[in-house]
């Protein structure tokens, strides 16, 4: 961990805003309790995950290295999470809002992959950044210098509201009914941090998109995917419900064909508050909202949606933004210059803009795509890229879910000067959006879930479809091929011509990398339908596969017919035929390349394999806020250690009603929001009810909240405050008791 | 004088040295099973698809070593993650030794076939910690000072210096001593 972790609090001062700045102290603070052990595990994984710190593979302290299990000797056995070692790398996804970045926020990513991580910051396919190989104790210091340009890791993982993603060309679209960007923008804030968006079972996940037909927003694989439509002149949304991939994949279901702007916000919400109020909270398997909406049926949910949205009280914020809503909030650097460039003397440049760039409708301007393979940058790439963005555009980039970056609004006529430029920086790859352009989610190389390597094989069948020259291929340059390292579907194998998912199989007596061959998916019409399984093969034939289906298709395919209706034409039982002499693994002695993963020299086994984070820990939101409160309590001490009286008082006494409000959410009871309502609620169901009561001092602990209610406002010496402050710890353990017990009697229902 | 703390330093490959990425994850993953360096080594990260990229790296506790292409120049990065006691010309010298050793020990392994040869005065320094080391004319120079101390006592002499200008990029020193 870095030596200037704790002077970047004091450099950033008053240049991270207020809200911002408070969060990660909080974080920090959790830091130091979580490792003078005050936290439990499970907790402070929960809390952690909250803002986007990740576990990886090998963070239990063992790896198989070929030969046997060995154990990774870290400095001390302390954990940061259940069975997840506290100086063990883990990753930090970093939430980047509809992909939108400018080039200072650029910047600072590379600086923050140069110094805590690998020099490589990850683009993933939610429009995410994610850094790999950090250690838990650089985590606040790269937040705070995240939070100074404006980013927040909040809820990046976790069972929160996800990364809400949008079209990376909305708003230069030639076929968007309007521009969703500021739309995807008020959902992502108005959701982050939202108290009814606190308490969910499982991770949730909002897109954007402009039009119904191109794939950019893939709307139909999220819990809510928006379609902008306009209707006698009035902006709405075509809402989809219910969506998504893993291990079930389901399609989003229509709930409205057309929902008004300004209910957008409101809708959203309630659909939210649907799923905290009846998902699953136990089962992570089935806690998403896909499976609420089997569970109850699409017609209840729908009553219980609009149920909910009835019981909303307004909100400012529902349609604050919309006055502020010009066409685009964007604009050029330069003015409009048309190009024409056919048959150009560089082959590169000419092969680079035919697949890279995009003509956008305003006329004159182009939308350049970064090709990233594996949707990997460096640092300094970052920096180049950012000075690029500076000199032809107004800072215009947005990232994409198929792991690549755009610069938007380049004038045409700099077109031949922006890929000379990108091109010096190693960012002049041709191919964007190609069947080069594999998709990977990390699978071995880092997850912790991960069965096969998905960025090894993406790396193989990117290197062979270029030796190809597939990408100049018309026939097969426009399909698509997604990798996920295991059944969970993080590359989302399931929307693409050709997919793939990790698997293992015992054969010969070994354990073999295998992948599932999916077939005929479409990545077109917002992820229109999921690609067909037809067997697992041997990673090492992957290839093959790959070369069999795409060479009988350019073959055999009729005029116009996609790969979708052509795998849908031969059918799956020919589809197997072909892959059937591909399934057969060679003895050991004879291929032990077979036991070996792509990328990987040592013999291949699943025993690295351990428990995700993906899902989140189930922790119950009153766990969660005597946690926070106990947190505030140290908080107030330190506040108290500087001298600040009146702070330390503040923050002790909104410790306990926090404490107490914990309490009554775990007895069911509302969601006070106000300290008097908090207090009165307390004293009608848990003081009166003598709930509360200790067997031997009844109820003086709770007296301790009473009276600090009356004399908050009061001047206090340091004395009195640090007073105040044991009585809020006693309150608090107290409060902690009081939970234990509540834990052991029945569920109560909402009062 | 500011304390350089995770101090990275880069061996370049002598002219004409070429690397088969594939062929060095077989040397690493040996190197993590056999431990071969002080530092807690514990995976291999493989980033030869990024054009100028990392390379391959051998992703450890307490420093990354790794056969680096940024900037399209090859050689062995020591980077130091950890922070090291002692004074600057301390951790000048362990980042040092530290890369040199991984240099000398890549050239012998077997799958590397004697095609990459790194040159022992052929190398750059840098401080990666942009607030206890920005890049700013004073930091430069003193950094240059300590490296400057360093090659002296190492080759014996101290030659030109060459620094980076570009004020978000880390403080670096680059320099070609005399053999």
């Amino acid at each position: 961990m870095k030596v200037s972790n704790p002077l970047w609090k004091e450099k950033l001062a008053g240049e991270i805003a207020p809200q911002l700045a408070r969060e990660v102290d909080i974080f920090d603070n959790e830091v130091t309790l979580k490792k003078s052990g005050k936290i439990d595990d499970k907790i402070f994984a929960e809390t952690r995950l909250r803002r986007g710190a990740y576990g990886q593979r090998y963070d239990n302290g063992q790896r198989h290295d070929g030969i046997q299990t060995r154990k990774l000797e870290y400095p001390t056995p302390d954990t940061k999470g259940p069975g997840t070692l506290w100086h063990a790398p883990g990753m930090q996804r970093i939430k980047i809002p509809f992909g939108g970045l400018n080039a200072h926020q650029l910047e600072v990513l590379a600086e923050l992959a140069e110094e805590y991580s690998d020099s490589i910051a990850h683009v993933t396919t939610r429009q995410d950044f994610q850094l790999h190989y950090i250690h838990i104790e650089d985590t606040p210091t790269i937040m705070r210098r995240l939070a100074a340009v404006g980013i927040t890791t909040r809820e990046a993982c976790g069972n929160t509201v996800r990364n809400v993603t949008a079209c990376p060309i909305a708003g230069v679209c030639r076929t968007q009914a309007f521009d969703v960007t500021p739309y995807a923008k008020a959902t992502a804030y108005f959701m982050l941090g939202h108290p009814g968006t606190q308490d969910y079972g499982r991770k949730f996940k909002i897109a954007f998109s402009g039009c119904k037909d191109e794939a950019c927003g893939l709307i139909r694989l999220h819990d809510i995917g928006a379609i902008g439509v306009v209707r006698d002149g009035k902006r709405g949304f075509e809402i989809y419900v219910g969506g998504g991939l893993g291990t079930v994949p389901q399609q989003a279901k229509l709930l409205s064909d057309f929902v008004a702007e300004e209910e957008l916000l409101p809708l959203c919400l309630a659909i939210g508050r649907v799923f905290a109020k009846y998902g699953e909270k136990k089962n992570r398997n089935t806690a998403r909202l896909k499976f609420l909406i089997n569970k109850i049926g699409f017609e209840e949910f729908q009553r219980r949606v609009a149920e909910e949205r009835a019981a909303l009280v307004p909100e400012a914020r529902w349609t604050d933004y919309l006055q502020h809503l010009p066409d685009t909030d964007e604009e050029p650097l330069r003015a409009p210059q048309f190009l024409q460039i056919k048959n150009s003397a560089d082959s590169e440049f000419q092969k680079w803009y035919d697949s890279n760039v995009y003509g956008q409708r305003q006329a004159g301007y182009a939308t350049v795509t970064i090709c990233l393979p594996l949707g990997d940058i460096t640092s300094d790439q970052l920096r180049s890229l950012a000075t690029i963005a500076r000199k032809y555009t107004r800072e215009t980039i947005r990232t994409t879910v198929e792991q690549n970056i755009v610069l938007r609004w380049v004038s045409e006529a700099d077109l031949p000067a922006v890929y000379k430029e990108l091109k010096a920086a190693g960012l002049g790859l041709s191919g964007a959006g190609s069947i080069v352009d594999v998709v990977s989610c990390p699978g071995t190389d880092t997850c912790k879930l991960g069965i096969s390597s998905s960025r090894g094989l993406a790396a193989e069948l990117r290197e062979r479809l270029l030796q190809r020259g597939a990408e100049v291929d018309e026939t097969i340059r426009g399909l698509h091929i997604k990798v996920s390292g295991c059944f969970n579907s993080c590359g989302q194998h399931h929307l693409c011509d050709l997919g793939f998912y990790g698997m293992s199989r015992v054969k010969n007596g070994f354990a073999v990398p295998h992948f599932q061959v999916m077939l005929g998916g479409e990545w077109e019409h917002n992820a229109g339908s999921y690609g067909l399984a037809i067997g697992a093969v041997p990673s090492k034939r992957i290839p093959d596969v790959v070369d069999r289906f795409t060479g009988r298709y350019v073959a055999e395919r009729t005029q116009g017919e996609t790969f979708g209706a052509f795998i849908k034409r031969i059918g799956k039982a020919e589809c197997k035929k072909m892959v059937d002499d591909l399934m057969v693994v060679p003895p050991h002695e004879v291929a032990p390349e077979f036991y070996q993963d792509w990328g990987d020299a040592r013999e291949y086994g699943v025993g690295d394999l351990g428990e995700g984070e993906c899902a989140g820990e189930v922790v119950s939101p009153a766990e969660f806020m005597l946690t926070a409160a106990e947190r505030e309590v140290f908080e107030a001490q330190l506040e108290l250690e500087r001298g600040d009286v009146a702070a330390a008082v503040k923050t002790a006494y909104t410790a306990m009603s926090h404490g107490a409000l914990a309490l009554l959410k775990q007895r069911n009871i509302g969601f006070p929001e106000d300290a008097e309502s908090v207090l009165e609620r307390f004293r009608k169901h848990l003081y009166d009810t003598q709930l509360f009561w200790d067997d031997f001092v009844g109820g003086k602990f709770a007296q301790y909240y009473f009276e600090a209610h009356e004399n908050r406002n009061n001047n206090f010496n340091a004395e009195q405050a640090h007073r105040f402050i044991e009585e809020a710890q006693v309150f608090l353990e107290a409060c902690h008791a009081v939970y234990a017990r509540l834990l052991q009697q029945p569920a109560v229902a909402a009062v | 004088m500011p304390e350089f703390q995770h101090i990275n330093v880069k061996i370049f490959a002598r002219e004409g040295s070429t690397v088969e990425w594939p062929h060095l994850i077989p040397v690493f993953h040996r190197w993590i099973r056999e431990q071969s360096f002080p530092e807690l080594l514990i995976d291999v990260a493989d980033y030869a698809h990024v054009p100028e990229g990392p390379g391959v790296m051998v992703i450890g506790h307490e420093a990354h070593y790794s056969v680096d292409n940024r900037k399209n120049r090859l050689g062995l990065l020591y980077n130091r993650l950890a922070a090291f006691d002692g004074s600057n010309n301390d951790r000048i010298t362990q980042a040092y030794e530290g890369a040199l050793a991984a240099a000398r020990k890549l050239e012998q392994e077997p799958e590397v076939g004697g095609t990459l040869r790194f040159d022992e005065h052929d190398v750059e320094f840098w401080v990666n910690d942009r607030l206890l080391a920005p890049n700013n004319p004073e930091i430069t120079a003193q950094f240059q000072e300590e490296v400057a101390a360093f090659l002296q006592q190492r080759f014996g002499n101290s030659p030109p210096l060459e620094t980076s200008a570009d004020s978000r990029d880390l403080v670096r020193v680059r320099t070609v001593a005399a053999a």
